[in-house]
């Protein structure tokens, strides 16, 4: 590590800890954010997570050396953790400190857009199965348990199979596309009350199209569900990856993963632990991370305990 | 536009209308059938330009049923909707929005029935923006009473009786003709119930409304119904105009409602009928006369149990109506 990238890491630090404290400042203006931090875990997990992206974005920066450039295959090969490589090196001689910052933009975005993916999608679908009832909503539930049903693996081994090399949108679409079933149900059942409401009714006397009906009145006040899931979701989705690039039809090495930087590092484990452990620690960190935020949301976006009456 | 009625013709008809929900029949269609519920069972009325109908009964006896099914809210299981001529339930759905205009609803929860993530102004646009109409959200807000400043606020800074101003004036948005009011008040103070029908009977006469004010007693319909109906159990059990009903109601349902009305004058001794058990279920409604488990008529007999009385004109007056074998009798 250079001077510089420690100070790089200290800017980024710096960086999380303020933007927790800017949320944090807002939420004395309005009951609902209160309500999000009186969870202990919550500002931890927004400084987590702030910190990660922080770190993804800025990875050039943070990052002390080259994390695909193998620096003495003889002499560093599995070099333990020290001043200059914080988190010691890999199999490959390999910085894990770089790799587990550029891995994070791979992981971090693989999980932030297959879960967007997942979560519009089971929304959508949510929506309109809820909506229109009748066999719309069974054909469409009927596909939601068989989705449930399959194995995710199996068919993302059937993606895989079609690509020799699975791009990386391929990868996040796969991802998604697996991964609404749940939140599906869920917005269904909250749509299945709202559409019931007085206020979707009058859209509809005053002549409103089912579009303008889902996407203006239902689908806005069936958002605390779909925030919550999707906060967990990113983390599943994490999962997901890693679990794929462990078995190697995730991303594909030299590209860094957290995932496929733990199946670098598996047959090593007993010798050189921190190679394994760093990428693990990562994963468990933004897990853990976004539970406690989707915690905080739960309640801070719960409408039995919004202030008056709602 | 369309050109004015004839003087006579009714604005609004409904002619028999049925709504019955299907009960569910549990696992791909297996087991035993169960009865439909009857929500609306065979009512029939005409509103005159201009004029209020007064749609009364308990809850349960399909009267907002009634509402919704008019304005195809709800689907009717059968029966016909005239308004202004043209058969509501037959139209496509181009020309059924453009009916919307025409027909509009105000409804009883004025905490339900706005969207909470829709500020004031974004729920009196959205209709504007629909029909293509020029009207102005502030000028809305002035003709209901409230200040434009509202435009900016959401609904849960309101209270109950300002939310209902602004449910009212969504309704107006659109220029309608007709307006289906579902116990708008029921749900208000009853400081603001007086304030709230008071701005439904200026705007009825500014705007030369129609309308079908649907209530559960007859005490908050008496100053604004020019006729009154009395549903009970799916069916309209008396219908006669305001003042007839009020001085000589001929049904023993109505009777033992208006009953139920409080009497100002603390002097005023007055027979109280208090009726006995709760409305059957519709699903299962009793046979004969609907109401003859809870009649307390002097001259029930077997007769009401088998016969189902037919909603009949009751002399001496033309106009009033009332399903009953023994509506002349006195009770």
């Amino acid at each position: 590590m250079t001077l510089g990238t420690w100070f790089a890491l200290l800017v980024a630090i710096i960086l999380a800890a303020e933007a927790v404290r800017a949320v944090r400042h807002r939420a004395f203006g309005s009951e609902r954010w209160r309500r999000f931090f009186r969870h202990p875990t919550a500002a931890w997990g927004v400084g987590i997570l702030a910190f990660l992206v922080i770190v993804a974005v800025a990875a050039p920066l943070i990052a002390p050396f080259d994390p695909d450039r193998q620096l003495d295959i003889i002499g560093l090969k599995n070099h333990p953790p020290s001043w200059t490589f914080l988190l010691g090196t890999d199999v490959l001689s390999r910085d894990v400190w770089s790799r587990i910052v550029y891995g994070a933009r791979v992981s971090l975005g693989i999980g932030g857009l297959g879960a967007l993916v997942a979560v519009s999608v089971g929304s959508l679908v949510g929506a309109v199965a809820g909506y229109y009832r009748r066999w719309v909503d069974a054909v469409l539930m009927r596909t939601v348990d068989i989705g449930l049903a399959l194995p995710r693996i199996f068919i993302l081994l059937m993606a895989v199979a079609l690509w020799d090399r699975l791009p990386f949108w391929v990868l996040v679409l796969a991802i998604g596309l697996t991964s609404w079933f749940g939140t599906g149900r869920l917005v269904r059942a909250e749509v299945l009350s709202l559409r019931e409401r007085d206020y979707v009714l009058a859209a509809r006397a005053l002549g409103a199209g089912a579009g303008g009906v889902i996407f203006r009145h239902v689908l806005p006040n069936a958002a605390a569900p779909v925030i919550v899931s999707a906060a967990l979701g990113v983390g599943n989705v994490l999962l997901l990856e890693a679990s794929l690039s462990f078995l190697g039809i995730g991303i594909r090495p030299p590209t860094p993963s957290w995932g496929n930087m733990i199946a670098d590092g598996a047959p090593s484990v007993y010798t050189a632990p921190w190679t394994t452990v760093a990428a693990g620690l990562a994963i468990s960190l933004v897990v853990m991370s976004l539970n406690a935020v989707a915690d905080g949301l739960r309640d801070a976006l719960d409408p039995h305990e919004e202030g008056g009456a709602t | 536009m369309s050109a004015p009625r004839p003087a006579g013709q009714p604005l609004v008809e409904v002619r028999d209308l049925v709504k019955h929900y299907a009960a569910e029949r549990g696992w791909f269609g297996l087991g035993r059938p169960r009865p439909p519920v009857r929500a609306v069972d065979g009512v029939s009325f005409a509103i005159g330009g201009g004029s209020t109908l007064g749609l009364v009964g308990e809850s349960g006896s399909g009267k907002t049923t009634v509402g919704r099914t008019m304005l195809r809210l709800q689907e009717a299981t059968s029966g016909r909707v005239f308004f202004e001529g043209s058969d509501v339930f037959a139209l496509d759905s181009g020309r059924l929005r453009a009916l919307r205009r025409r027909m509009q609803i105000v409804f009883q929860d004025p905490y339900s029935s706005l969207n909470p993530r829709m500020t004031v102004g974004e729920t009196l646009r959205e209709p504007l923006k629909i029909h293509h109409l020029s009207g102005e959200v502030s000028s809305l807000l002035e003709e209901v009473g409230l200040d434009p400043a509202f435009a900016k606020r959401y609904p849960h800074e309101l209270s109950g009786g300002q939310r209902q101003r602004v449910g009212i004036a969504r309704a107006l948005s659109v220029e309608p003709r007709f307006v289906v009011c579902d116990e708008p008040v029921s749900a208000l103070d009853v400081s603001v119930q007086a304030q709230v029908l008071n701005l439904l009977a200026d705007l009825q006469s500014r705007r030369r409304l129609t309308y079908l004010f649907i209530a559960h007693d007859l005490a908050v319909v008496r100053h604004i119904a020019d006729t009154v109906a009395v549903m009970y159990l799916g069916k309209i059990v008396e219908r006669a105009p305001a003042a007839e009903i009020y001085a000589l109601p001929r049904h023993p349902y109505t009777r033992a409602l208006l009953s139920a009305v409080p009497e100002p004058d603390p002097r005023a001794t007055k027979r109280r009928i208090v009726l006995s058990g709760d409305i059957p279920s519709p699903a299962h409604p009793p046979p004969g006369c609907p109401f003859h488990p809870r009649c307390p008529h002097p001259k029930k007999s077997e007769r009401c149990r088998t016969e189902v009385p037919p909603l009949r004109e009751v002399p001496p007056q033309s106009g009033h109506l009332a399903a009953c074998h023994y509506a002349e009798q006195p009770m």
